[in-house]
């Protein structure tokens, strides 16, 4: 770990707020797309069968 | 082979798999690459102090607001002249992400902005017009999922893109149109004299790399879902009438 000297708390706020809004649009894009796509798929299948 | 070929929902369904996980690959190593070079292995600023480690995430989240938008007005460009329905799509899908990306720089730009200016917040042109920018894409979002049908929330979706525009424009050259705010210039530009030094410039351009290719695959995800609950619709529109 870096010294971050009297900014330590700025810069891991800065870190951390930006992980939590990417990693929560990454899950919600890929979350959304695994469940539309099994929709999809069962519907699909149920109109084959 | 024609561009617009991949306008055809099918055709990009069976080429846009393959860019879309190798662009997320990229973007997941890119990112790994460059945040951890520019926050463990790069020194501190002799003004900004440890604090210049938030541009890796300020800079490149704050191009990708601006781009995000101007890649979501041509879309609805195409959408309005050519009626193609993948790229009405596209602007939809890309909304979410922009938007995230400009809560990123807002975010980082407040909290560098607290030690640095003095303050959190300041109504300077650029961080106004960021903010108002935030706004339209909140606008852009809640109308499309205000109105039911699908041809005409494209169309009005892509006229408040067209209008947003201008603030997205705003946001990049209110600096130069404004010489009176607390925000500097560009911290990188192809017409400046001068860049960031380059011990901050590479790993920066490296994170840049990385925001950008995030952005494209999130966008090919989206869209990619949007085709597939467009289609869903459909289906279950159709079960329906036969019931």
């Amino acid at each position: 770990m870096p010294d971050l000297g009297k900014y330590a708390a700025e810069i891991l706020t800065a870190y951390g707020a930006s992980a939590i809004l990417l990693g929560g649009i990454v899950w919600a894009s890929v979350a959304r797309a695994a469940r539309l796509r099994r929709r999809l798929d069962e519907l699909e299948g149920r109109g084959r069968g | 082979m024609s561009l617009w070929e991949y306008a055809n929902p099918a055709k990009f369904m069976a080429t846009s798999r393959r860019p879309m996980q190798a662009l997320g690959a990229a973007a997941a190593v890119a990112l790994a690459v460059g945040l951890v070079w520019g926050f463990f292995f790069t020194p501190d600023d002799y003004r900004q102090g440890a604090t210049v480690k938030i541009i890796y995430l300020h800079v490149p989240s704050a191009l990708m607001a601006i781009n995000g938008w101007l890649m979501m007005l041509v879309a609805s460009l195409i959408w309005l002249i050519r009626r193609h329905h993948v790229s009405a799509l596209a602007a939809r899908a890309a909304a979410p992400v922009g938007m995230t990306m400009t809560l990123v720089a807002l975010v980082t730009g407040a909290v560098w902005g607290s030690p640095m200016w003095g303050t959190w917040w300041a109504w300077d042109p650029r961080l106004t017009s960021f903010l108002i920018l935030f706004l339209f894409y909140l606008g852009y979002i809640a109308l499309w999922e205000a109105i039911e049908d699908p041809d005409t929330a494209a169309d009005l979706t892509s006229v408040l893109c067209l209008v947003g525009s201008v603030f997205a424009v705003l946001s990049r050259y209110a600096v130069l149109f404004w010489n009176q705010g607390l925000h500097q210039g560009a911290s990188l530009s192809l017409d400046a004299e001068e860049n960031v030094a380059d011990v901050f410039y590479f790993p920066l351009l490296v994170c840049i790399a990385g925001f950008v290719m995030l952005f494209v695959a999130l966008v090919l995800l989206r869209t990619r879902t949007e085709v597939r609950a467009r289609r869903l619709h459909v289906l279950t529109m159709r079960r329906r009438m036969s019931a």
